[in-house]
């Protein structure tokens, strides 16, 4: 597999989010906007890629019985690295008060420890492969799950609020509030993931 | 196998250390930052630095202490910002900071924190909402929702976060009473 193959392969034919349907809790639940998704998505990038690495390197060192705790270990490192990062540069409250991108996202950063989209990449490819095929692998799969999480916030933010990265697309009168709360979050990824399969699934 | 985990662990905790650190002055100062951007959104002129006069008082029925900061103008107090709470919320605790002049009077409210449904309860936080107990003085205006036979038109469909809302100012209020920070003429 090239490297091409290693970086693209998260954007459709493994796509954390619309294929391999992993990471459902931190999906579903920061969506309701489309930075908010953004927002989730890159902090999940960022830690996918420096465990990837950090853990191809140790890989090798680390006997099979304890290389679960070790990753956990290693991921919950980049985890809280991220979460201290956030809380210092992207906590400024907007103009009229908006809570800040870290509030919005609030517990949901510090979840990512548990989000299985990381610790799945880390036994299944980082454990196996050299660092850069890992880097690779963690970019195009981060960025996979970024792009899904901005497109199903932008679908609920549109539908829900009437706007897409909070500009007003339209008139306040055709929100639909469903698709803010939880249950329109079912609603939009299941349509999502039936029009990703209905382009992708070759017949 | 334990010397492994030992060093992974080792390490790991090392580089938390260094980057806690480095991020602590820039993380104090956004808590700061957004701590004075409630304060100044709810209190009118001053210019003292109300989060360095800041002091605790007891919430009137118990429960944890309230935050309060002055704010003065030459020396003169001009009013109250109070970071109050209430157990009510509809999806957990919600917290406000609510500004009052000396005789009680609301100045403004702010929403610092709530879980309340997207859509509904947080629309608490809208102008529409809120800037209705602006000027309002609990003492002499009943700050209920009208379903309970006070003055404010709740939210539609979020009777729970209304009333929460409404909790919390009374024990702003209550408080500052109970505290004797209020002058009555």
């Amino acid at each position: 597999m090239n490297h091409w193959e290693n970086f693209s392969k998260g954007f459709i034919r493994e796509n954390p989010t619309f294929v391999l349907v992993l990471g459902m809790c931190p999906t579903l639940a920061t969506t309701t906007s489309a930075i908010n998704g953004l927002g989730m998505g890159m902090a999940t990038t960022f830690v996918l890629m420096l465990s990837n690495v950090a853990i191809s390197l140790i890989a090798g060192s680390v006997p099979d019985k304890v290389r679960i705790p070790a990753y956990i270990v290693v991921i919950a490192a980049f985890v809280t690295i991220v979460d201290l990062l956030m809380a210092a540069y992207v906590n400024s409250p907007g103009p009229n008060g908006e809570p800040s991108l870290y509030d919005q996202l609030g517990i949901f950063i510090p979840l990512i420890v548990v989000n299985c989209i990381v610790l799945g990449r880390a036994e299944s490819f980082a454990a196996k492969n050299r660092a850069l095929p890992s880097l690779l692998d963690g970019a195009g799969i981060g960025l996979g799950f970024a792009f899904a999480l901005t497109l199903l916030g932008a679908v609920r933010e549109l539908l829900g609020n009437g706007s897409v990265f909070g500009l007003q697309m339209l008139p306040k009168t055709t929100n639909i509030l469903i698709f803010v709360l939880a249950p329109g979050a079912f609603i939009a990824l299941g349509y999502l993931i039936m029009i990703v399969n209905r382009l992708t699934v070759k017949k | 196998m334990a010397v492994t985990l030992l060093v992974i662990t080792a390490i790991s905790s090392a580089s938390l250390g260094i980057v806690h650190q480095l991020t602590q002055t820039p993380r104090d100062d956004a808590a700061l930052k957004k701590q004075n951007f409630a304060i100044k959104a709810v209190l009118g002129d001053y210019d003292n630095n109300p989060s360095a006069d800041a002091y605790e008082i007891e919430s009137f029925d118990g429960g944890d202490q309230l935050t309060c900061y002055p704010g003065s103008k030459d020396g003169e107090l001009t009013g109250v910002a109070v970071k109050t709470w209430t157990m009510k919320g509809f999806g957990g605790p919600v917290r406000l900071m609510a500004g009052f002049d000396q005789s009680g009077n609301i100045i403004r409210i702010s929403v610092l924190e709530q879980k309340e449904t997207p859509g509904l309860g947080t629309r608490m936080a809208d102008a529409e909402f809120k800037d209705q107990f602006n000027g309002k003085n609990p003492g002499a205006n009943n700050l209920s929702v009208k379903k309970d036979g006070g003055e404010v038109d709740a939210i539609t469909a979020a009777t729970i976060s209304s009333r929460a809302f409404s909790d919390a100012v009374e024990r702003a209020y209550k408080s500052l009473e109970k505290a004797g920070k209020l002058s009555h003429d």
